[in-house]
């Protein structure tokens, strides 16, 4: 029998009965008295200047209320404090193709749409640049002025213990360069907004937005309106997985159109400008140098990673360090040197995606270990378990490791997979490969610098016994409302179902940072235990003294205060929470929780990287290679995740099938990629999700090391079990025909290019990646030139008639 | 919420009607006042190829006449040959039991064909003059208007897929018209003066612009197969995924065996050029033999050599090229007798 | 062009509108109806987030005319509970966590219920044909096929 009643337990989610009658309300399931509809103008230039904004045709369109343009919210904006280079609005420059110039509102939305063609916007067209290589390089073009070398956006430099002796008391060393292709998040729900400004000076904002607390900050800033004037509530997100978590144009242009119309203004945003919002994952150029002795132990390790940031920050920085922080805590690693770039190009902004940063150099190293593996001829199973850092460890980069099963994942999957049997046993196009990783459970420090806690929660309870928790975490399908509630529930002696939540809003729920860095449970876990703990000590007491029991004694479970000795003597908790209430007053308690000190280190850049704990997962995939086609088929992902412990196990479970499905879809199809400007694939159809008929039959399997600093020991589970999927697969179509793939996407036309097949000349090739900075993609602008060819040469072929 | 464009919506019920309806609205004329230069009326059956186009502002009609109401518009019927109303849908001729089973490259071309959702919707009237594809073109008013707009809804403008190219060069993209050009169908119009019937191996063109020899005053009204006595046929195709998209590349093959021996054959493709192709130097190998792989290499060699993909699909051009060998090659070995 | 008059059959009720004859059945009964519930990612028929039945069939609203619905019998997710009992696929969507964000769920229980309908046991293999025109991107499907699962086994 579990010590507890509610954690452990696979129960429904609290929210689930909203999602499964359609009674959820999404923002733009927000209809409002007066409600106008707003539409956004787009830039069609990749890079320009705004000489002119011309909207007086546009305004004098019969049902067009208002037009804003980036003239009227100047102010610089951007989810990180020190980086903040975007407008609400473009103001006198567009950087991409498809970033927001203007914006209508109209009585309805067909009218809306109609006016954007009326808005005339003069550009004088720039010189853009596409590639991580022209932008290193480019100093007479500048995306951001700012910028001090070319293009850069970001540099960091980090070193770790003594490398020079690291490499040279190494018996190999491996140098491999790596390409991780961008990619995007699709979430089903696009991006959607409903600003109200009312008659008392108030503006409220319904916005699908991971972090309503950021949200709050910026809109001040950008709209001049004193924050204690604003309210931000996250309504349930529908899908965001890192996509909502800046701040967006249609966010300030909702909320200023509503405060120059005084009607309620929703912004949605159709599927194509969900790919301009982006946010997602960077791709990321990366050399890796490993250093190993014979056996295998690591002696040092030179990581480089470049980034392709698109033309704003977003979250940037954090990306940059995130590419080299977390690569440390896996395996023991004595010697590191991190040097990252992240560059800007004129393309949709790239932002945090599940795994934000770390996606990237996770898939590169363990490829690279696959092939340390292979060179020392070790089962790549058991040599990962050989390396792995222990528990209750410092890391070189000075992070520090509480609770670590990445050996118990590495068990688990051998248990059920098989590997080390069936690698390299298979016929040639079947394939098994294997990867592990790690992830935090939310970032040691907030992204502003203050001292206040990172979660706060209130509990109420009421005289009918109705337990009511407040907290701004975000439901973005995480289940974090869930979460809430059953750690209330577990802590106060009754189910999630009596529970109210409300979250994600500004003004009824004391602070949370938000739904990003896998940092909720964790976090928000532990500030509603913080508080949920306060009220079950008036009620045991008040339990305790009622029944004349001491209250050591005294359990709390399913409504009830009972003696651990004789269950029958209990008292009811709407009872105990009448007797509390008498003698304390009304039962309110509140909870916060702030990451220890001392989890990391004190050097600059040190901020990116600790977390109070870190997940750890490993996943075996399994393969199938069409060797005439090309096509790769994947059969079966299992992957093993250390959650620490799973407060409902059938939500873990979830969220890590879910996490292999993705990273499936990213190594397999997924591309945000772009012809001169254009982004090539900006639809569901040409962005290739996946459907039931590709996605791997999917395996999860929960290993619990119960943190002691977690919630119940719980960490996270939402973000880490996508990052082994991606390498495992590259390393199980390794198994399958012998070639590496050091880049993503794995498409048919590589296998075919890799098998000697693509054409009658083809030569087959060991390794498809890139071998340097410069062996990019020939000629970035091709596609620019495509765009603004004439019909000359048409013209001379057409047979004269 | 992307959102149709304004239109007038009208309801025959009857074919001929619908014929009427198309000439009295000025059909085949193109209407120059919205933006780019547009089809003043447009047939519509189950929508679900020509309302995604209008909501890109691909087209953008004055007059819709929709063929939902015409009376006997669905249906399967047989005698000897086999008949299929161009209203029913691509569901209905994808469970329907006697073509899976004498006409098996419609069923599972039919089968195939996007999602169980749009096939419930679309019909295969609507498959069969399916309007071509280019990721230069099937891109919403914003990206077109970004792009410079592309030859097909600008006369004005380049090819972008090869800018010097003097045709459009938009993808046959419909899952069933290869199978129903393995099964040699033809198709019946109907316009205001009449019918007539035309092979279906006639009706298309190689220009992606107007891909079909088909007057814009005339409606499909039926397709005829020939009986299938000896038939066997499959349909194999390209696509990233395996529901939602378009083929990148297909191959439909039909053979009639008399006992061990190929008496005739017809192998066709699509979403390798602007037209779907009956390739009849891949056919002709074939009659006379058992199917022995070296043939089937012929006939393969055959399709790989009229196989003209472009870059303007998913995928790339090797490996549709490639599929399309494989899949004759892999289509062919399934028509053996078991 | 004037709005016209439309009387719809949805979840049982006649319904009786102005709306404009270019909005489609997702417009009309998100906006006029109130009928949120049934949800929209793509409005291009590429996603499968608005499907309702029509006549027990699973289409597309996005791509539907409600002219041409005529005295078709519209249900949308709304309309799957009767009075206080929920239909047996949202207590075992609830059960296996099959919704996670719940936004294609509306959609993905309109599939599953024409499915169920449909067929009393269907397979793995022909749940995951049925639902192959509902991208979900949260769950892996994996949760989803088992809740179906389940729910066919309850009924």
């Amino acid at each position: 029998m579990s010590e507890f009643s509610v954690i452990g337990r696979r129960l429904p989610k609290v929210n689930s009965w909203a999602h499964l009658t359609g009674e959820a309300r999404y923002a733009d399931d927000l209809f409002l008295p007066r409600m106008l509809y707003g539409r956004l103008l787009r830039s069609t230039r990749p890079h320009a200047r705004i000489r002119r904004v011309d909207v007086t045709r546009a305004l004098a369109h019969p049902g067009v209320l208002a037009i804003v343009t980036g003239a009227d919210m100047p102010e610089k904006m951007g989810i990180m404090p020190s980086t903040q280079d975007e407008t609400a609005l473009a103001v006198d420059r567009v950087r991409y193709v498809g970033e927001p110039v203007a914006a209508v509102a109209a009585l309805d939305e067909d009218t809306a749409f109609d006016a954007l063609s009326l808005i005339k916007v003069d550009y004088e067209d720039l010189e853009p640049i596409f590639t991580i290589e022209e932008a290193l390089e480019r100093e007479d073009v500048k995306i951001h002025d700012e910028a001090k070398r070319a293009n850069v956006f970001k540099e960091v430099h980090l070193s770790f213990g003594d490398l020079d002796a690291g490499f040279a008391s190494a018996d190999r060393v491996r140098d491999d360069w790596f390409f991780f292709e961008g990619n995007t998040h699709a979430p089903i729900e696009s991006h959607s907004a409903v600003a109200s400004y009312g008659p008392d000076d108030k503006l409220t904002l319904w916005t699908a937005t991971q972090v309503p607390h950021y949200l709050h900050r910026e809109l001040e800033k950008v709209l001049g309106l004193a924050r204690s004037r604003i309210r931000v509530i996250a309504t349930p997100n529908g899908g965001a997985f890192g996509g909502k978590s800046d701040p967006f144009g249609h966010e300030f242009a909702a909320a200023l159109l509503s405060m120059r119309t005084r009607r309620p203004v929703k912004i949605t945003l159709d599927r194509e400008e969900v790919f301009y919002a982006h946010r997602g994952r960077h791709p990321v150029k990366m050399r890796i140098r490993t250093g190993v002795k014979k056996d295998g132990e690591i002696t040092a390790v030179h990581y480089q990673s470049w980034l392709d940031g698109g033309a704003y920050a977003s979250y940037g920085i954090a990306t940059t360090y995130y590419t080299g922080a977390l690569l440390t805590v896996t395996y023991r690693i004595p010697a590191y040197k991190f040097d990252g770039v992240r560059v800007y190009t004129n393309k949709p902004p790239c932002g945090p995606k599940r795994g934000h940063g770390t996606t990237q150099p996770r898939y590169g190293f363990e490829c690279q270990i696959d092939k340390i593996a292979e060179d020392l001829g070790l089962d790549p199973l058991e040599y990962r378990k050989k390396i792995l850092q222990p528990a209750n460890s410092r890391t070189v980069n000075d992070l520090r490791i509480t609770s670590m099963g990445l050996g118990e994942c590495l068990d688990a999957l051998q248990r059920a997979t098989h590997y080390s049997e069936r690698r390299g046993q298979q016929t040639r196009g079947k394939g098994i490969g294997l990867a592990g990783s790690a992830y935090i459970s939310g970032a040691g420090l907030p992204i502003y610098w203050n001292e206040m806690p990172h979660s706060g929660a209130e509990i109420r309870i009421d005289r009918g016994g109705g337990v009511t928790v407040m907290c701004g975490t975000s439901e973005i399908g995480q289940g974090s409302d869930n979460m809430l509630a059953s750690v209330a529930a577990e802590a106060l002696g009754v189910m999630p179902g009596d529970v109210h939540v409300v979250s994600g809003d500004t003004s009824l729920a004391p602070v949370d940072l938000g739904s990003y860095s896998s940092r909720v449970t964790f976090m928000a876990g532990n500030a509603v235990r913080d508080a949920a703990m306060k009220l079950r000590a008036l009620l045991v007491a008040a339990a305790a003294a009622k029944l004349e029991i001491p209250a050591e004694r005294l359990l709390a479970a399913y409504g009830r205060i009972y003696d651990r000795n004789d269950p029958e003597k209990f008292i009811g908790f709407a009872d105990a929470a009448v007797l509390a209430e008498s003698k304390h007053g009304t039962l309110v308690a509140a909870g916060s929780y702030k990451p220890p000190k001392g989890i990391g280190g004190s050097f600059k850049g040190a901020g990116v990287g600790p977390s109070p704990a870190y997940s750890y997962q490993a996943a075996v995939a399994e393969v199938t290679v069409d060797l005439e086609t090309g096509t790769v088929t994947v059969d079966k992902i299992t992957t093993a995740h250390d959650c620490g412990r799973a407060l409902n196990p059938a939500n873990v479970e979830g969220q890590v099938e879910g996490s292999a499905y993705m990273g499936y879809g990213e190594i397999i199809g997924e591309e945000q990629v772009f012809r001169g400007g254009l982004h090539k694939k900006p639809s569901l159809l040409d962005y290739k999700i996946p459907t039931s008929l590709d996605t791997p039959v999917l395996e999860a399997i929960i290993v619990e090391s119960v943190d002691a600093e977690g919630p119940f020991g719980a960490k996270e589970a939402g973000e880490g079990p996508l990052n082994p999927v991606i390498p495992a697969i590259a390393n199980a179509v390794y198994d399958a025909i012998g070639v590496r793939f050091d880049e993503t996407p794995i498409t048919a036309e590589k296998i075919l290019t890799a098998l000697g097949k693509r054409d009658r000349r083809g030569e087959a090739k060991s390794r498809i990646g890139p071998d340097g900075l410069d062996s990019g993609k020939g000629d970035p602008k091709r596609s620019l030139r495509r765009l603004s060819a004439s019909t000359d040469a048409r013209e001379r072929k057409r047979p004269v008639d | 919420m992307l959102r149709l464009p304004r239109f007038r919506l009208i309801e025959p019920r009857s074919y001929g009607e619908a014929a009427q309806l198309l000439a009295e609205n000025g059909a085949g004329q193109l209407d120059r006042a919205r933006g780019t230069p547009t089809l003043r009326v447009m047939l519509v059956a189950g929508g679900t190829d020509l309302f995604p186009n209008m909501k890109r502002r691909q087209f953008t009609p004055e007059v819709l006449i929709s063929l939902a109401r015409v009376h006997d518009a669905a249906g399967i019927q047989r005698n000897g040959h086999l008949d299929i109303s161009a209203g029913t849908t691509l569901t209905a001729v994808a469970s329907d039991a006697g073509i899976r089973e004498g006409y098996t490259a419609l069923a599972q071309a039919a089968e195939v064909v996007s999602t169980p959702q749009l096939r419930n919707m679309g019909t295969i009237g609507g498959n069969i003059c399916l309007d071509t594809r280019c990721n230069w073109y099937d891109q919403s008013l914003f990206w077109r208007t970004a792009e410079g707009f592309c030859m097909k809804t600008n006369p004005d403008v380049v090819c972008r897929v090869a800018t010097s190219s003097p045709k459009c060069l938009a993808v046959a993209s419909a899952d069933t018209v290869p199978a129903l050009l393995a099964l040699g169908a033809s198709v019946h119009f109907e316009d205001a003066g009449g019918a007539r019937e035309v092979p279906l191996s006639e009706l298309y063109r190689e220009d992606g612009i107007r891909p079909m020899a088909m007057r814009q005053d005339e409606v499909l009204t039926d397709i005829t197969l020939p009986e299938s006595e000896g038939w066997r046929s499959t349909y194999m195709k390209l696509r990233d995924r395996n529901s939602f998209d378009f083929p990148i590349a297909a191959v439909a093959a039909a053979v009639r065996w008399d006992g061990t021996t190929v008496t005739a054959a017809r192998v066709a493709i699509t979403a390798l050029g602007s037209r779907p192709v009956l390739v009849e130097d891949a056919a002709r190998p074939l009659v006379g033999t058992r199917l022995d792989d070296v043939t089937i290499a012929l006939a393969a060699e055959a399709v790989h050599k009229v196989a003209r993909p472009m870059d303007n699909t998913s995928g790339t051009i090797s490996q549709r090229k490639r599929a399309a060998l494989v899949f004759t090659e892999r289509a062919l070995r399934s028509l053996r007798p078991a | 062009m004037s709005k016209q008059l439309i009387t719809l059959h949805v979840n049982g009720e006649p319904r009786t509108i102005a709306a404009d004859p270019h909005h489609t059945l997702l417009e009309v009964l998100r906006e006029e109806l109130g009928l949120t519930g049934t949800k929209h990612g793509c409005e291009l028929g590429e996603c499968g987030a608005c499907t309702v039945l029509v006549d027990g069939i699973p289409v597309l609203a996005c791509l539907t005319l409600p002219a041409l619905v005529g005295e078709g019998e519209v249900t949308t997710v709304e309309g799957l509970a009767t009075g206080e009992s929920l239909h047996p696929l949202q207590i075992a969507f609830a059960e296996e966590g099959a919704a996670q964000c719940g936004y294609c769920t509306p959609g993905m229980l309109m599939t599953a219920k024409a499915l169920l309908d449909a067929t009393a046991r269907p397979t793995r293999d022909e749940i995951a044909h049925a639902i192959s025109g509902n991208l979900c991107r949260c769950t892996g499907y994996t949760a989803i096929y088992e809740a179906i699962e389940k729910a066919a086994a309850r009924s």
